[in-house]
């Protein structure tokens, strides 16, 4: 199971800004190990993340996102208390939620 | 560094975005099914085959798009990006690295309550164009900018 991620939020001004920082390989399918062999493609390709119940943004995500990704992002509205909360799925089919409040 | 002057008055987009949300737009967007990945998308390996795979035909450039990063990334496997957009009715900025394997690198779809600026942090296999590809009111926008690498990210 995934490392657990890091999500901030606060509310300033009727906005809220979400900054979330995610625990990922992102390994692009690329690279080599030390006998040659390819390492296969493992990276999340899919994220969602919710402000008070409400879905406000999915994202769809290639290989080269870097390692341990990072996102930031503003929403109208959202005020301290408000919930947010983070879904991505890799291509493993893994999954990790996690929430946090606005502060 | 020429970063500064291009930072946008934050007063402005706030006022431009919640004007964006009083337009008939919030009802038909926000029960936002989780949307397949674009497995065409993704895999595309230049910037035209990924237009055509997300519908964007031929997108023209627009300064109301801006890419906000560094001229140069010392370390191609972190490379911190901002994409702005002052375009209304803003759904979908995507953003793509002309030289890497795959050219789409990320796509986000925003809410009708997401103001229109997304930053992440993206690799880069080598020197190339970035392209911000910004979907408003269902037409394609265009933003490049050189970044150069010093050191490579895909494996180099």
């Amino acid at each position: 199971m995934a490392n657990p991620m890091k999500i901030r939020a606060a509310s300033k001004d009727g906005v809220t800004e979400i900054k979330i920082l995610m625990n990922h390989e992102m390994e692009t399918g690329q690279r080599k190990d030390s006998s040659g062999a390819v390492i296969p493609a493992w990276y999340i390709n899919e994220v969602k993340v919710e402000l008070a119940g409400k879905s406000v943004m999915t994202a769809e995500w290639g290989p080269s996102v870097s390692k341990n990704p990072y996102l930031a992002f503003k929403v109208k509205g959202g005020k301290a208390g408000d919930k947010v909360v983070c879904t991505w799925t890799d291509n493993k089919g893994d999954k990790r939620t996690d929430e946090a409040a606005v502060s | 560094m020429n970063t500064n002057t291009k930072r946008f008055d934050r007063r402005q987009i706030l006022k431009a975005a919640s004007g964006l949300g009083i337009m008939a737009f919030g009802a038909s967007m926000s029960p936002m099914a989780f949307a397949a990945w674009n497995k065409t998308a993704f895999e595309a390996k230049s910037l035209s085959d990924v237009y055509g795979a997300l519908g964007a035909g031929s997108p023209s450039n627009s300064g109301d798009v801006q890419i906000i990063a560094s001229d140069i990334a010392e370390n191609g496997a972190v490379v911190p990006i901002q994409a702005v957009s002052k375009l209304a009715n803003t759904e979908q900025i995507s953003i793509l690295v002309e030289k890497n394997p795959s050219a789409l690198v990320c796509l986000f779809n925003l809410t009708a309550d997401v103001l229109p600026e997304v930053t992440t942090r993206i690799k880069m296999g080598q020197t190339s164009n970035v392209t911000v590809l910004v979907k408003a009111g269902g037409k394609y926008y265009t933003a490049t900018k050189e970044i150069k690498v010093t050191l490579g990210g895909c494996g180099g």
